[in-house]
């Protein structure tokens, strides 16, 4: 409108005027203010999420103007808590607020895009032949191949279309199965609750034609094998309103408001409830501030914390005075009243395996399995007994797996915890102390490298003859701890003062916390739980899980939770929040990921061991066995490299293998059906005969590499891939940053069960396919990058274990440009593959190898101290003494028909997880009434699925979470197996059925399921343990019980029978740098730390602008004051950071709140935006995981052996990288290497001739 | 007297996370254009550190705010309204864009379209103004996230003055606070009595202050006014543009986009009554240290019946009656005192308070001093210095502030008697002044803080 009226008024402006004039009011047109209001405006607005790498779960409004999609704002409408808790809403993080930046910008990936090269060879070759000969032609010819391969992540990326690259992929896979076998072919998603239908896109391809699905949990290192080892359990954690019912939450490591954001105002409300925080962090991090005290211990030294924490719990709760509460918890729910045996060895007693009933005459009366009950002593007679609920009550037995106080009659029966007034002898008992020499600056302390302890103990009489002495879990475990309970000897403290292994006084030593910080934090967390019936709480992050001794920090902790009675509590327990979360309709989602409704098992591979091998990082391992061993191991043959370990584990049947066997699975298959053999002797019989092999004692066989992959909601390169520089070097092929050399002259010990070639192939990989709507790091290194449509473009589920909901992504647009989904994309290779796969397949006979499964019967393996059959200890019997042997047809050009429907095998074999089973043919039939059936000839009658909302209900349909039917059927299963009835859980819930567009409407909550240890009530808020202890569901251990005490052979010979402090490892790294490289800076070391960050969700957002803005806009390291100004480094130089690894280039922030001697690196910022070129290595400057390398545990390796079985992304070699040690310096020249320039590849050749 | 109404905000600091969702859906929705790329309406500090734009609590440097005169007057710290015209051209406490930050983006598109280089491709940094490629970033929204920085240079923060800060700067004596700022909608704002076009009114309806972007000329003066340095130069359009409270939300009984958004829940939305009267006399306060209860005495007590007469009398509506007596903002500001305005010194009277946050106690060594009082830390203890605090939100005056850390402190220790051992101990709620009935409030608009409690 015209101004004209307003000036035609000017003189009249002011109507009124208050406070004596100093204010007026007046009329003027306010017109203008519709300008905001129109951009405030939205055309439609809809519900979604950000799906796959962050465990936030939170429902999104997106807003849409104009068909674009223009900003988005948390929903507030989650279905409402009980009114004595706060409410969910709103949901949400910066990251997540900056998401549709990504939609439109110039880092989104629009088009099916190809490596030029590769692209010329394939068209060239594709104008005389067919698909698949055109691959073979083009792979087989090594100039061709080295010409796109040496290319990778060096730009030269070129539009493509749709239906060229399929075939590409098509052809390259079906050659890769004929050629190599079907197990060559692998991907790489990780964490699929957040989005899982499009991970089960990719991931149900692979498993239909026999590929290779690789883990992600412990491979990030996020998977705390603490949990499966204590609780038989991958990780199950309390929802995040449950802190709010905590009323002391120890912190320890997690940095809520950072990494937890959505969910940190449960922790910082609970404060005005009265709870009290303490924080244990290295730095002054997000959490200290809400903290009543921060407590530093110096990084890598938390397991010297908890013990020292323990210690004086147990002193003052269970020796000095005596908590009812606690020795009530823990003689029902922890292993304290098994007994163990103690062995002979060097003149002292060193403790061995839990008694079992087959120890004694006539087995205490036990016909079922009686080598897997552990024994304990009833409290009324002091008679050893076979309580119930136990690993062996688990399987061939109904009705007696449960942790009722009594027999199998049901008659009272109470354990006994401790031998001290009923004992036979006290004896020394030595614990392995590790602690007596330490690197890289952390402090040794001097005490001797055994410690004798005595215990008390009882002789008893077994079946064989033996008189044996045996002790409680909690005497020995209270003798570990050093507490002197008036048993005499050395080793034990009278006073916290004391400086003996595990007093606070000593841990002030070794963590640099007081003492009287130590002691206090103690008191009060177990005098608040004795008061609350375990309402004490810890938050702990995976930092502490990524060093290599994480298993120490984490049952440190773990024994503090169980001795204070808070695991199963309302408010109280374990709460690690990292990489995994719940999936948890997952009943529902296996039969789709892993197309176990067509074919089982799937191929399921630990990805650390996989990368370990196939990028080569075992070829520079320096730590040593020797390194590592306890010096009180059982008598045996420990000699050998760390990749031996994982290749007799793999061998007996501990762990998985990818590939499996040096052959073609699929000729062997052939071979097996042309010759009527029966698989389950003959391959057992041709492994030892040595006419068949394992492809683990070659990876560097060419036969045996990994072909092809596919990385699709992951970034490998850009994020995960610990060991940078060696995927680049040897998986990728391109040009890389190692500095270090392989082989014997660097202090590698040779391996003895693997072929060590002196030249290390450099480019495994023929076909790198990346899936992602960014060019991520693994985009610029991959030969095909397909565009996928963003989290505001497609529809999927959503779950997470931070709260209760499970919720959608929907699309609020149309995938922009040529994006299609996940779901969509797979749909379209597997098209492509059924129609070009027959030029080289047909229906195939194919082999699988399988490990022995945790919650499986096969889970009973091997009782008693393992037996290698490569080394002639016994007989390869499958599923026994090593991997069961699966026979299983695949229908290559049915892939496509089969991708699109359900199979049968659910309606035979029924559904189920963690070991229950139940009939679904009701829900089969009704999905497909709902979905339809299948179109295709091939799978006519099927229920179908189609599009990703098919998909979508398949899950809803057969999951217990969210079919009340089906949870009321779970619940009776398992109330076969334990005898008590559960039903009650899921009653009232038969009738609800929740559907894809309930969700879309509102978030629902889910139902309570046996797939769960807590359950969702009006009374409760969903605690992991909740339903062992007040239901009497045993945990899945050996014991049945939470089992401070590991008895595996194998855990006793590397140390960790019970939890223990270990320095960090000398990972060996930095010497052989160290002042070659000089640029004129002082050097000084650091140990680097690479926590979750602010900026990103791990390597997303870190190049989003609106991020960027906000931070210091691109790579950063933070640094001490005091080690800046040592080095000379002020805030925001260029540095760079490297040792033998590799390098990267950041600029530095420097800041008091970082503790001297470590740098801080947020994880996965990648080399996308703003990193200048390497000083030392002469080329682009590396990534947070340049600098590191991973290093394996023998004791993650175990399998067969209940809770110690091997499950995918459950048990498993876990990556850690945190003991790594750094060269940081201030760089003196910039190189930004974004022209072709010769002088670089000189530059680097320089640099690594002076490393070496 | 002449009631007005207007919705102010309240900032539980103790609640923010420092997670930065309130700038970042405020910018997407207000100034994800061009000419506003540096510009945040809504930005968060991390305290101790000299800011965004940096320095700006130094109005010696930045002329913001008001100047009392020896006669008792107030005019804007820039000067007369004569003299500010004379500075339209010249203006020398104009900040400039380096005070902010030089917006930049990055050559993303190199990453796709990059040919074969020696090695991995990597967008560069350019700028949003110039269109050159940058060397450097030297600044951000949000240079000192999480201290960033020497503390040397952080400690250059304006809330030192008067405290021993050398010992701060050490790694075991760290503290961290942050600070998420806006526009103040203050009732006296500088900006507007300093706009030469007349362009900035503050809206009679709910008191939100707004640049009239038809009348606005770009003179400035307001940038240099608001002592918050919250008015922005839109070099595209040529106009000043500054948060507007998201007028189109409110309007439709929506909460703000910062504070929906607030994933801490920290903010508080609530209508206010005031005596629009006493603004003059309220802002002109001899000593800085009564600005604070003065602008408080300025609340009127919506209970009231005779405010509620008067109330209805100057137009205000019967629904905004209502919400002012159920007003989470009145509760923490006036009832409860825990709720302190952003530098009363500058005389703005700011409508955007702020509960000032407990922090840890200062050192491991003294462990015992986290059950000193009835279990809970003594306010002493604290490691955030009261000093800085005052210096923040009451013009240095630490007496309140101590007041309302303990009530907070109080709050703690009253539930957790109630909840760990089963005692209501109604002498921890005397000894602050409060009932246990009172804490029960503080209790549920604080800690549960439902969506319908906080707006």
């Amino acid at each position: 409108m015209s101004h004209f009226l307003d000036r035609l008024t000017f003189f009249r402006r002011m109507q009124d005027s208050f406070s004596d004039g100093h204010g007026i009011t007046t009329d003027e047109s306010r017109q203008w203010e519709d300008a905001y209001r129109k951009r405030w405006a939205a055309d439609k607005i809809v519900r979604s999420t950000h799906g796959v790498n962050c465990t936030g779960s939170c429902s999104w409004k997106i807003y849409v103007k104009g068909g674009i999609v223009t900003w988005e704002t948390q929903q507030t409408d989650y279905p409402r808590t009980r009114p004595d808790l706060p409410n969910h809403e709103p949901r949400g993080c910066p990251r997540g607020a900056s998401y549709s930046w990504y939609l439109y910008s110039g880092t989104r990936v629009k088009y099916p895009m190809v490596r030029a090269r590769l692209l010329g060879h394939w068209r060239k070759a594709r104008e005389t032949m067919n698909p698949v000969a055109a691959w073979a032609a083009i792979v087989s010819d090594t100039d061709k191949r080295g010409d796109w391969i040496k290319r990778r992540g060096r730009g030269g990326l070129v539009r493509s279309s749709w239906e060229e690259v399929n075939e590409i992929i098509a052809a390259a896979n079906a050659y890769t199965i004929r050629e190599y076998g079907p197990d060559r072919v692998a991907g790489f998603s990780p964490i699929p609750a957040m989005s899982m239908i499009s991970y089960a896109a990719g991931s149900r391809y692979l498993s239909l034609i026999g590929g290779t699905v690789l883990s992600f949990y412990d491979w990030y290192c996020d998977l705390p094998p603490s949990s499966p080892q204590t609780w038989g359990e991958q990780t199950d954690v309390p929802e995040s309103a449950d802190w709010y019912n905590s009323s002391f939450l120890l912190v320890w490591g997690s940095n809520v408001p950072m990494t937890r954001t959505p969910d940190a105002h449960f922790y910082t409300e609970a404060r005005y409830r009265g709870t009290k925080s303490v924080v244990i962090s290295p730095d002054y991090n997000e959490a200290a501030k809400f903290s009543d005290m921060w407590l530093h211990p110096k990084q890598g030294t938390d397991a010297a914390l908890a013990l020292a924490l323990g210690h004086v719990v147990l002193k003052e709760f269970y020796v000095d005075r005596i908590s009812d509460y606690f020795t009530d918890y823990t003689r029902k729910y922890s292993d304290f009243p098994f007994l163990v045996k103690l062995t002979q060895q060097g003149g002292r007693y060193v403790a061995d395996r839990h008694l079992r009933a087959s120890d004694f005459q006539g087995a205490l009366g036990e016909s079922e399995n009686p080598e897997w009950k552990p024994v304990a002593l009833n409290d009324a007679d002091g008679e050893a007994v076979c309580p119930l609920g136990t690993a062996g009550h688990r399987w061939g037995e109904k009705g007696q797996w449960n942790l009722a106080e009594t027999d199998r009659d049901g008659n009272p029966l109470k354990l006994r915890t401790t031998l001290k007034d009923d004992h036979d002898q006290i004896v020394a008992v030595g614990f392995p102390y590790f602690g007596a020499e330490a690197t890289n600056g952390f402090v040794a302390t001097d005490h001797d490298e055994v410690l004798d302890r005595n215990v008390p103990v009882r002789e008893m009489v077994l079946a064989n003859g033996e008189r044996a002495m045996v002790a409680t879990v909690f005497d020995l475990f209270c003798a570990n701890y050093g507490v002197d309970r008036g048993f005499g000897g050395a080793n034990v403290a009278t006073s916290f003062d004391d400086d003996t292994p595990f007093t606070p006084a000593w841990a002030e030593r070794v963590t640099g916390v007081p003492r009287a910080a130590i002691i206090q934090t103690a008191r009060e967390f177990a005098a608040n739980a004795d008061a609350t019936m375990g309402r004490s709480m810890v938050i702990l992050g995976a930092g502490l899980n990524h060093w290599y001794h994480m298993d120490m920090s984490y049952r440190g902790i773990i024994a503090l939770l169980v001795m204070c009675g808070c695991i199963g509590q309302s408010g109280g327990g374990w709460s690690h929040y990292v990489g995994q979360e719940k999936l948890r309709p997952q009943t529902g989602w296996l039969p789709l990921a892993m197309a176990t409704d067509w074919v089982r098992p799937p191929r399921q591979m630990n990805s650390t061991s996989f990368f370990y091998a196939h990028t080569d990082q075992w070829r520079y391992e320096t730590m040593t066995v020797d390194d590592i061993i306890s010096p009180v191991a059982p008598k045996g043959d420990w000699s050998g490299s760390i990749i031996d370990y994982n290749v007799r584990a793999e061998r007996m049947g501990w762990l998985p293998s990818a590939p499996q066997l040096h052959q073609n699975p699929l000729d062997v298959g052939a071979a097996l059906k042309a010759s009527g053999e029966n698989a389950s002797t003959a391959i057992p019989a041709k492994l030892q005969s040595g006419e068949l092999e394992f492809a683990n004692k070659d990876p560097d066989n060419p036969r045996n590499w990994p072909r092809n992959m596919f990385f699709w909601r992951s970034n490998v390169l850009g994020a995960s891939g610990k060991g940078h520089e060696y995927f680049l070097k040897h998986l990728v092929g391109s040009m890389h940053g190692v500095l270090g050399v392989d082989g014997p002259e660097s202090g590698v010990v040779a391996p003895q069960e693997v072929v060590w070639h002196d030249e290390a192939p450099e480019g495994k990989l023929d076909l790198m396919v990346n899936i992602d709507f960014r060019m991520s790091t693994t985009s610029l290194y991959s030969d095909i990058v397909l565009p996928t449509a963003t989290w505001y473009e497609k529809n999927d589920l959503n779950t997470t274990d931070m709260h209760p909901f499970i919720h959608p992504l929907t699309a609020a647009v149309d995938p922009a440009w040529e994006a299609r989904s996940d779901w969509a994309i797979f749909r379209g290779i597997a098209e492509a593959f059924s129609r070009v796969a027959p030029e080289v397949l047909g229906v195939e006979t194919d082999v699988v190898l399988n490990p022995i499964q945790h919650d499986s019967p096969n889970e009973i393996a091997q009782p008693f101290d393992p037996r290698d059959w490569g080394r002639g200890e016994c007989e390869p019997i499958p599923g026994r003494t090593m991997a069961s042997i699966h026979v299983i047809e695949r229908d290559y050009p049915a892939t496509f028909a089969r991708f699109t429907s359900l199979g049968p095998a659910l309606e035979k074999l029924g559904n189920g997880s963690k070991g229950i089973n139940w009939d679904t043919k009701h829900e089969v039939a009704l999905l497909a009434a709902l979905n339809g059936t299948s179109l295709q000839e091939a799978t006519a009658g099927r229920p179908r699925i189609d599009s990703d909302i098919d998909a979508c209900e398949t899950i809803l349909m057969l999951a217990p979470e969210t079919n009340g039917e089906i949870a009321v059927k779970a619940w009776q299963a398992l109330g076969e197996t334990t005898g008590r009835d559960h039903v009650h859980l899921a009653e009232g819930k038969e009738e609800e059925k929740i559907r894809f567009r309930d969700i879309v409407s509102q978030p629902r909550k889910i139902i309570s399921s046996p797939t769960w240890s807590g359950i969702e009530s009006e009374h409760v808020c969903y605690n992991a343990g909740y339903t062992n202890v007040h239901e009497l569901i045993p945990w899945r251990t050996l014991t049945g019980r939470q089992s401070l005490y590991q008895d595996h052979q194998w855990m006793r010979a590397f140390g960790e029978g019970f939890v223990t402090w270990r320095p960090p490892i000398d990972t060996r790294t930095v010497r052989q740098v160290l002042g070659k490289l000089p640029n004129g800076n002082k050097e000084i070391q650091l140990n680097i730390l690479t926590p979750h960050q602010k900026w990103g969700i791990h390597s997303t957002y870190t190049e989003n602008l609106i991020m960027l803005s906000l931070n210091r806009g691109g790579p950063a390291v933070w640094i001490s004051e005091d080690d800046a100004r040592e080095a000379g480094i002020v805030d925001n130089d260029w540095i760079e950071v490297y040792n033998i690894n590799g390098a990267l280039t950041a600029r530095a922030i420097v800041s008091q709140r970082i503790m001297p001697g470590s740098a801080i690196m947020y994880h996965a910022q990648e080399k996308l935006v703003n990193t200048v070129g390497s000083e030392v290595t002469g080329l682009r400057g590396g990534i947070h995981n340049s600098v590191t390398r991973i290093n394996m545990k023998p004791t993650h390796m175990i399998g067969g052996y209940v809770q110690l079985a091997y499950g995918f992304n459950y048990y498993g070699t876990v990556g850690a990288n945190r003991d790594e040690f750094v060269i940081v310096r201030k760089m003196s020249a910039v190189n930004w290497f974004d022209k072709a320039e010769a002088s670089a590849a000189a530059l680097r050749t320089g640099a690594k001739e002076n490393a070496r | 007297m002449k009631i007005r109404a207007q919705i102010p905000m309240v900032l539980n600091l103790d609640k923010c996370i420092g997670c930065h969702t309130c700038s970042i859906t405020c910018k997407n929705v207000w100034t994800n254009r061009e000419g506003v790329e540096y510009a945040w309406f809504n930005n968060v500090e991390s305290k101790p550190g000299i800011g965004y734009p940096k320095d700006w609590e130094n109005q010696e440097r930045w002329k913001g705010g008001w100047h009392r005169r020896a006669n008792g007057k107030i005019e804007p710290r820039l000067g007369s309204k004569w003299r500010i015209l004379s500075k339209i051209f010249a203006n020398p406490s104009l900040p400039e864009i380096d005070d902010f930050y030089e917006p930049y983006t990055f050559d993303y598109d190199w990453l796709q379209s990059a040919p074969e280089l020696p090695a991995q491709p990597t967008a560069r940094p350019r700028s949003l103004l110039t269109g050159e490629q940058l060397n450097k970033i030297e600044w951000s929204g949000n240079w000192e996230d999480m201290l960033g920085g020497e503390f040397e240079k952080r400690s250059a923060d304006y809330n030192f003055a008067g405290v021993e800060k050398e010992i701060y700067g050490e790694f075991e004596k760290t503290f961290l606070m942050y600070l998420p700022r806006l526009c103040e909608h203050c009732l006296n704002p500088t900006c507007l009595a300093a706009c030469p076009s007349g362009a900035i009114y503050k809206r009679d309806e709910d008191g939100i202050v707004l640049i009239d972007q038809e009348k606005c000329r770009g003179w400035r003066m307001c940038v240099s006014a608001c002592p918050y340095k919250k008015i922005y130069y839109n070099w595209a359009s040529g106009k000043s543009e500054k948060c507007i409270f998201c007028y189109p939300r409110i309007e439709t009984g929506q909460p703000t986009v910062c504070s929906e958004t607030c994933v801490g829940r920290i903010r508080y939305l609530g209508v206010v009554l005031y005596d629009a009267d006493r603004v003059e006399e309220v802002a002109s306060t001899p000593d800085p240290k009564d600005l604070y209860p003065q602008q408080l005495s300025m609340f009127l007590d919506p209970h009231d019946p005779a405010v509620q007469a008067q109330a209805r009398k100057d137009g205000i509506p019967e629904a905004w009656i209502e919400a002012a007596m159920r007003s989470p903002v009145y509760k923490m500001a006036v009832e409860w005192k825990v709720a302190f305005p952003l530098h009363p010194e500058y005389r703005t009277l700011p409508m955007v308070w702020y509960v000032p946050p407990l922090s840890p106690i200062q050192s491991a060594a003294e462990a015992g001093k986290i059950a000193e009082r009835d279990g809970m830390p003594d306010v002493r203890s604290l490691r955030i210095p009261l000093r800085y605090l005052a210096n923040l939100l009451t013009a240095g005056d630490e007496a309140p502030i101590a007041t309302g850390l303990e009530r907070m402190l109080a709050m703690r220790s009253y539930m957790r008697g109630k909840r760990v051992h089963g005692i209501a101990d109604e002498s921890i709620a005397e000894r602050v002044g409060l009932t246990g009935r009172t804490i029960d409030e503080m209790y549920r608009i604080m800690a549960l803080a439902a969506y319908e409690d906080r707006y």
